[in-house]
């Protein structure tokens, strides 16, 4: 009984540590396998089919496979023509053109771009609640949130799905320093960080709005991505950095089809191109208006572009490191050097334990997971391997001991109950009422996993608010929403409306706990299922407090309980 | 209203179901787990690890205009010519003009529209700051109202907002509702470790949350009776939503009974005159309004940016008034991300600019002037020869405040501002000593 009590607890640990909690089934499935096997299937994920309804939906998100210039070109290069169109019909002269008109103008365009976001979201949402391939989505929000970016600063609306997509997700088991790379180079990121405007001052591409140094994301690569805010480098190691990034940047002129092929610059292709998504600034493709028979070159269908004539080919000191001017071999001899430091090992490995084990993690296992990182030249599957053999993870003063963040805890409540969701907007209106929108999140550092920065009586409620309305079957969740305005004409075509994404309090917030107005409710959770699913394991507080409750009471009671509240 | 309210939790209440057993198998106790977690729990950042100075009742409102004011519609620089051949359509008129200026001091004055606070000012309880923002030169409203948020300016990694920490640099246990947040979601410049008490504008501040129903309290009541801190986060969000829904449901009887309600921000400001009354551990409060963005047709005594702050001086003016005797103990700021460009542009509006102009009012301001140093106007004294130069940081008037108003002391005001500069304008003087 004792043994049998023990592995029960193992079970729920690895179920709520390397997978969002348990679906319904997961329990006898992690049980029929024992606890230590699930957890090298999920190091895994390749091992693990995922089921056909569910890649078929996400193949049907068909902005989530496109490129970032094919995604401009769809989604942005629209509105910049209807802009210069509008602008165009005014004349010339300044002072006719009408903003408003201009607005009005795109405004359809920009309806239409949102559903990039939305499927973005759509896609993680639904990997995470249904994916068998757990520990990969776990691993994805995480390395998502260190090489955060914000999805309402200007283009990277259209390209934060992207970015996740080939720069984070296929890179979560492997080598840090391919990850780092991809990130290093997705436009999303450059765009970001404001590094696709770092140039060299005196370079002969410098004018206009790309006219010095801008150490932002030289910056942020060491104090977050690798070294860490005590990692051992200097101001001079901050410029330095800034300067072997010089030139790291978008095309910046031309167009392609997607694949690479050349085509004129002018007319069709991306000329004059203005960043979208709220106006923050100038061109993207500034140099077209002027340059007539300009013909550029290819295009990298990656969106990323080295510009030499913007580069500082001097040679450099990085960290005590003799770095000769070569252009872009720079950038990558220096992701080297910061991927192989031992205060990116002890930085990465720090993070991972405090996300698995402790918010505290101990000193000990973190040593060993940063020497196993160094061993093994950086390979993220074999420190993970490291910390889910320690005795510190197995340590049942550990088990349950996290509180979870927003997204985990309605990631988990999704989970349990088993919904088939095809409503995101109620899941999305939670998390930001809670503080933690998806990829909303403004600072490069990312959310926060400790239950210091999560935990507050305000924050209770509405999460309690969220287990009594879903618990209750009260949530949209079953059925795409109405688009309000939609055109009856089309014989009342379902199409979702994206979540909103918005500055923090900014906005309003597009969730009311209304079921009336969203469309039908969905079948209420059944308790026993419910409670079978989560392995019965309560406080003799809750469940006295559930048996005592009228069945209907249940399922808001075991979602809202003080152990749901911890992973 | 109470008809498209349909709370979820209501049909639970009318149709309480026969009870049948949740399930065959009996709840296992966790106990070595939940032990354990007590441990863990016991962190030293937790709110409830302070007792309250109920001793003071000073207070302070932040009132924030998303989208960057135009300042020098404002407090008009009337005495300045160049500020009239800047702006051929937009300025307001001079001083006894139809729609003109009211005056200040003899070179400011304020936006006609702002004739209801005209009383603060004649009482000295109404100051500005002109020539006043963030020492950071962008110009992108997401950057500039998060570095108005975090108090951080150029810093990007700050995670918590200055209005947070300055609670937290008051010793003491902080209260379920000691720091109120009047709008959808908790801004940026609340977040933090001290808890935030967060009602919705508008009508939707009397909207019930699907928990608020005695059934559903009484369960989870039973629940989260432990000493862990998850237990104690749910007694005082309890605490601070029944002490809201109540004081909610009073004022909309209140409002029931009487005259129709001014619509709009001074029923925000009206509600929240009456919570701090109602509630006097109601420390630091805060509301955000937008509108402010006036690239196009802003008008000038009437016409956009006249509309919008008309309701905000009526709001300012119904607070100061319906505060009664709290206002002699709050003081209350109105800030902006940054200013807009000295010219008007083709569209008879302006473009993101610089420096702005803060403002003051309460009991204890030292009130009747305009603080700061002034730049001018002329074009060599403009920052980056378009928009009102910044000669007073942002966070020099607000360490005033704090230090003279909420009585911190230095060190508490670096953990607020840390890295802030050292205070070099006269509006280091705005609060009566």
């Amino acid at each position: 009984m004792a043994f049998e009590e023990s592995k029960q607890d193992r079970i729920l640990h690895v179920l709520n540590r390397l997978a969002f909690g348990p679906r319904p089934g997961d329990f006898e499935r992690v049980s029929a396998v024992g606890p230590e096997r699930y957890v090298q299937e999920q190091l895994h994920p390749e091992t693990i089919a995922i089921p056909g309804d569910l890649s078929e939906r996400v193949n049907e998100l068909h902005t989530l496979h496109m490129s970032p210039i094919a995604l401009f070109i769809e989604y942005q290069r629209p509105i910049n023509e209807a802009r210069k169109t509008a602008k165009a019909e005014a004349g010339g002269d300044k002072a006719a053109i009408d903003k408003t008109a201009i607005k009005d103008a795109t405004k359809d365009l920009r309806i239409r771009q949102r559903i990039v976001m939305r499927e973005a979201v759509e896609a993680r949402m639904m990997r995470a609640i249904e994916g068998p391939r757990q520990l990969q989505e776990v691993m994805t929000a995480f390395w998502f949130n260190h090489f955060n970016i914000f999805a309402g600063k200007g283009l990277d609306l259209i390209w934060t799905g992207a970015f996740e997509e080939t720069a984070i997700r296929p890179h979560t088991f492997g080598k840090f320093r391919t990850l780092l790379g991809a990130t290093a180079h997705h436009p999303a990121m450059l765009f970001y960080l404001d590094n696709w405007q770092n140039t060299a001052p005196g370079s002969p591409g410098s004018k206009g709005k790309f006219e010095g140094i801008n150490e932002n994301y030289a910056r942020e690569l060491m104090e977050l991505h690798t070294l860490g805010v005590n990692g051992g480098y200097s101001q001079a190691d901050v410029i330095a950095l800034a300067h072997i990034l010089t030139g790291w940047g978008l095309p910046k002129g031309g167009g392609g089809n997607g694949d690479g092929k050349r085509m004129r610059g002018d007319g069709g292709g991306m000329a004059g191109g203005e960043m979208g998504g709220g106006g923050m600034g100038g061109g993207l493709f500034p140099f077209m208006r002027r340059r007539r028979n300009f013909m550029p070159p290819a295009i990298d269908p990656s969106g990323f572009y080295f510009d030499e004539s913007r580069h500082d080919f001097s040679e450099k000191t990085f960290l005590g490191h003799r770095i000769e001017g070569g252009g872009i071999d720079e950038g990558e001899h220096a992701l080297d050097i910061l991927a192989r430091s031992p205060a990116t090992a002890k930085h990465l490995s720090f993070k991972l334990a405090q996300y698995f084990v402790a918010d505290d993690p101990p000193k000990a296992l973190v040593e060993r997971m940063a020497n196993r990182y160094l061993a093994t030249d950086g390979e993220t599957r074999a420190v993970l391997e490291t910390m889910f053999a320690s005795a510190e993870f197995w340590d049942p003063r550990n088990y349950g001991a996290k509180f979870k963040t927003p997204y985990e805890y309605v990631v988990s409540c999704a989970r349990a109950t088993g919904v088939p969701i095809r409503n995101y907007r109620p899941l999305y209106g939670t998390m930001q009422m809670l503080g933690m929108p998806l990829y909303a999140c403004q600072t490069p550092n990312g959310y926060a996993n400790t239950q210091d920065m999560w935990l507050n009586p305000d924050a209770m409620m509405m999460r309690l608010s969220f287990a009594t309305a879903l618990g209750s079957g009260n949530l949209p969740l079953e059925n795409p929403p109405f688009e309000e305005d939609a055109n009856s004409g089309s014989g009342g075509e379902m199409r979702p409306e994206p979540p909103a994404v918005m500055r923090n309090g900014g906005g309003k917030v597009n969730i009311n706990f209304d079921p009336g107005k969203h469309g039908p409710k969905m079948t209420p959770p059944d308790p026993a299922q419910l409670a079978a699913t989560l392995g019965e394991y309560f406080s003799p507080a809750t469940a006295n407090a559930v048996e005592a409750s009228p069945t209907n009471l249940r399922a808001p009671l075991i979602l809202g309980s003080p152990e749901f509240m911890k992973r | 209203m109470s008809k498209n309210l349909q709370d979820p939790a209501a049909c639970i209440a009318c149709n309480p179901g026969a009870a049948t057993p949740l399930s065959r198998r009996a709840f296992l106790r966790r106990a070595a787990v939940l032990s354990a977690s007590g441990i863990v729990l016991l962190s030293p950042h937790a709110w409830a690890a302070r007792s309250l100075d109920s001793s003071s009742k000073r207070r302070l409102i932040v009132v924030f205009l998303r989208g960057a004011v135009d300042g020098l519609n404002v407090v008009v620089p009337h005495g300045e010519s160049a500020y009239y051949d800047a702006r051929p359509t937009i300025a307001i008129g001079r001083m006894g003009a139809g729609d003109g200026v009211i005056d200040l001091d003899g070179y400011f004055g304020l936006h006609p529209a702002l004739a209801p606070m005209d009383a603060q000012w004649r009482d000295g309880t109404l100051a500005f700051v002109h020539a006043c923002g963030s020492p950071d030169p962008t110009r992108s409203h997401f950057d500039a109202q998060d570095f108005m948020e975090s108090g951080t300016p150029g810093v990007r990694t700050t995670q918590d907002g200055w209005l947070n920490r300055t609670l937290a640099a008051i010793p003491g246990t902080h209260g379920p509702t000691e720091a109120l947040s009047l709008g959808p979601t908790v801004p940026r410049i609340l977040s933090g470790r001290v808890p935030v008490a967060n009602i919705a504008l508008g009508r939707a501040a009397e909207r019930p949350m699907p928990m608020d129903r005695p059934v559903i309290e009484a369960a989870f009541d039973k629940m989260y009776v432990g000493n862990d801190s998850i237990s104690r986060a749910y007694r005082d969000g309890r605490q601070a939503r029944m002490r809201l829904v109540s004081e909610l449901t009073q004022d909309m009887t209140e409002a029931n009974a009487g005259a129709p309600s001014p619509q709009g921000f001074s029923d925000d400001t009206d509600r929240l005159a009456r919570l701090i009354g109602r509630d006097p551990t109601i420390r630091v409060a805060f509301m955000a309004l937008g509108g402010w963005d006036t690239h196009v047709s802003e008008g000038a005594a009437t016409g956009q940016l006249a509309g919008h702050l008309k309701p905000l001086a009526e709001g300012l003016s119904s607070l100061a008034k319906s505060l009664g005797p709290n206002y002699q103990d709050t003081v209350i700021l109105v800030i902006s991300e940054f200013g807009r460009t000295m010219h008007e542009n083709g569209n008879g509006g302006t473009d993101h600019g610089h420096g702005n102009v803060m403002w003051v009012m309460g009991g204890p301001v030292k009130g009747g002037k305009v603080y700061g140093r002034w730049p001018g106007l002329s074009t060599a004294s403009l920052y980056q020869e378009r928009d009102l130069a910044v000669t007073t940081d942002f966070r020099e008037p607000i360490a005033a405040v704090l230090r003279s108003h909420m009585q911190f002391s230095d060190a508490q005001i670096d953990r607020v501002f840390p890295g802030r500069p050292r205070m070099s304008s006269n509006a280091a003087g705005l609060i009566k000593v």
